[in-house]
């Protein structure tokens, strides 16, 4: 087996009191991606800033290719690509010239190629020489990461690539995406959106202050709820009849309720069976039904189930 | 915030340098060609940089002209306008400093920065492309001087000596222009903090009124105000006596020289740990 491209070990990164990252340790096999998912302020730019050399630190070690990232820091740069939380690109120049730039600062061997050939696989030749003030926010992410392949990074790290887009934006940077791992790229992706890494990683690291709190592939996690989950909608009025009516049958299951909206949710271990007796509590206390369905957990639901609490996190901690 | 991490300098295994001297020099070329690229398509932001010194001038020569007396026999237009170049390259640093604040906000500069490149092209880059826009907007003043009656009356090669010398000294003083940038990261920030810092370097000096008419304590801070130095060593250049090129000259190299050794190296500091 080849080494890890990735290996994270222990690593703390403190400000003051504060730790942004409280002993992380995670790895990343060659040609893999990581989705690092965890709500806003959970510590996953900083980890992506200590992996790509922004950032020391406090303690632990990490490597990428084999190499440290604080004392290989310049080996490790040739090797990464980076795609910040922020479309870094300079809006005052054109598509081209931005590639350009960041080709002219690898000093790649045909950077006036290289920008034709990136521009051309990103869908922006049309717009190549429009100034990227003028580029839709889908457009911006494509650029930047387009300028982030420049030197075929083996290593490409993602820093919530999709925050901000609109629905169909992101669906196709998510075609992009792919096709970039299908290449054999290592990839770390951060995300806060789990039908992201659902969709996008092979395994998943939960990140939440500071720490990881779960490691495995989506279908694992998903497994850590728990059979199947119940969803049910009622008119807000009864949602305290309807959870009163489930408790009955659902013992000391884990019982959601969101009062405004008439849902409720719960875990249904033994799936159509449980759908039955909920159905049949439901109905003999008189509560009428908008629907009532049963699904396979999401990512959502094992966020829950891991920190007790939904992934509304503080604002992330300026870099 | 910054964090409790180990220092670069604390560690001297540390590898953080990268190529050579040649690669970093390639590097900062590459840099000041994108800065004056984007600065070329901000064009209001070239029409302000080159506005607010025509107002200046507009200003103290036609309502202030009459009431200040130069000394010796000179005219007062000659004696504002080689002030107003000083002032004016002196102004053009917080530009420095807000060109960096902004690539810093947008996250350009963590991009730079994962690049195996050298550590100091960012700021080269700034600063030279600075130099390049303060050829300009210097050119711009000394057209728009001539108009309202300016002349350099020391013959060529102390109208040029003395434009050198004004361009030096913009470059040496936006490295204070880097630091703020890279100190209060937010081009709003950088701006708000500039001003009270470089108006009473700019008015507290000889730049717009001859030192003796100031009161005693006042003249103390004036006479060593780097920009006092500075525009005396200019005028003495570009207009010739009364005005002395030495020692004023002496002291405004050394003024230069300490302004980019301290700031330079905290920039370079603050560039490593943004």
């Amino acid at each position: 087996m080849t080494d890890p491209a990735i290996v994270v070990e222990d690593v703390v990164v403190a400000y003051g009191e504060t730790k942004a990252l409280d002993g992380v340790s995670f790895e990343v096999p060659q040609g893999t991606v990581l989705g690092l998912l965890g709500p806003n302020g959970a510590g996953k730019t900083t980890a992506v800033r200590v992996l790509t050399t922004l950032l020391q630190p406090t303690s632990g070690t990490a490597t990428v290719l084999g190499r440290d990232v604080v004392t290989k820091a310049s080996a490790v740069r040739r090797t990464i690509g980076l795609a910040g939380q922020y479309a870094a690109v300079d809006e005052n120049l054109t598509g081209r010239e931005n590639i350009r730039l960041f080709g002219d600062l690898y000093h790649v061997k045909n950077p006036k190629q290289r920008a034709i050939d990136l521009l051309e696989r990103f869908d922006l030749t049309d717009a190549a020489d429009r100034s990227a003030r003028t580029y839709s926010g889908g457009m911006r992410r494509r650029l930047d990461l387009a300028a982030s392949l420049v030197n075929e990074p083996q290593v490409l790290f993602l820093d919530e690539p999709t925050t901000g887009l609109d629905p169909r934006s992101r669906l196709a940077l998510w075609d992009v995406i792919e096709d970039l791992v299908s290449g054999g790229t290592t990839l770390l992706l951060t995300t806060q959106y789990l039908e992201e890494a659902d969709r996008l990683a092979d395994t998943i690291a939960v990140i939440d202050h500071g720490k990881v709190i779960a490691q495995g592939t989506a279908a694992e996690l998903k497994a850590q709820v728990g059979g199947q989950v119940l969803d049910i909608r009622v008119r807000p009025a009864d949602v305290s009849r309807a959870a009163e009516a489930l408790r009955s049958v659902a013992g000391d299951e884990e019982l959601k309720t969101d009062e405004a909206a008439g849902s409720l949710s719960l875990s249904a271990p033994d799936g159509g069976a449980f759908l039955v007796r909920a159905a049949t509590a439901l109905q003999d206390a008189d509560v009428e039904l908008d629907e009532i369905s049963l699904r396979r957990p999401t990512l959502d639901d094992v966020f829950l189930t891991l920190t007790g609490s939904a992934m509304t996190g503080e604002p992330e901690e300026p870099a | 915030m910054t964090p409790t991490t180990t220092t670069t300098a604390a560690r001297p295994d540390v590898e953080t340098e990268e190529g050579g001297f040649g690669l970093a020099v390639q590097d900062s070329l590459t840099l000041v060609r994108r800065n004056l690229t984007s600065l070329r398509r901000q064009p209001q932001l070239l029409v302000f940089t080159a506005i607010q010194p025509i107002i200046f001038i507009l200003l103290f020569r036609f309502v202030f002209g009459g009431a200040i007396q130069a000394p010796g026999n000179i005219d007062y237009v000659n004696y504002l306008l080689t002030g107003i170049f000083v002032q004016t390259t002196t102004f053009s640093a917080i530009q420095t400093g807000i060109g960096l604040a902004d690539d810093l906000n947008k996250g350009i500069v963590d991009r730079f920065k994962s690049i195996p490149m050298s550590r100091g092209a960012v700021l080269a880059g700034r600063v030279g492309a600075d130099a390049i826009r303060n050829v300009f907007v210097v050119a711009i003043m000394v057209v728009v001087g001539y108009a309202v009656g300016f002349e350099f009356t020391n013959g060529v090669l102390g109208a040029v000596l003395a434009l050198l010398l004004i361009l030096a000294f913009g470059s040496a003083f936006s490295t204070f222009g880097a630091f703020l940038g890279l100190r209060f990261k937010n081009p709003e920030t950088v701006q708000a903090a500039a001003f009270p810092m470089i108006f009473p370097l700019v008015f507290a000096s000889s730049i717009f009124v001859p030192v003796q008419t100031l009161p005693g304590w006042l003249q103390a801070f004036v006479k060593v105000n780097p920009l006092t130095l500075v525009t005396d060593t200019v005028r003495g250049l570009a207009l010739g006596q009364p005005f002395e090129v030495w020692p004023n000259l002496g002291w405004a190299l050394l003024w230069m020289t300490a302004i980019v050794a301290v700031f330079g190296t905290i920039s370079v500091r603050l560039y490593r740990k943004a």
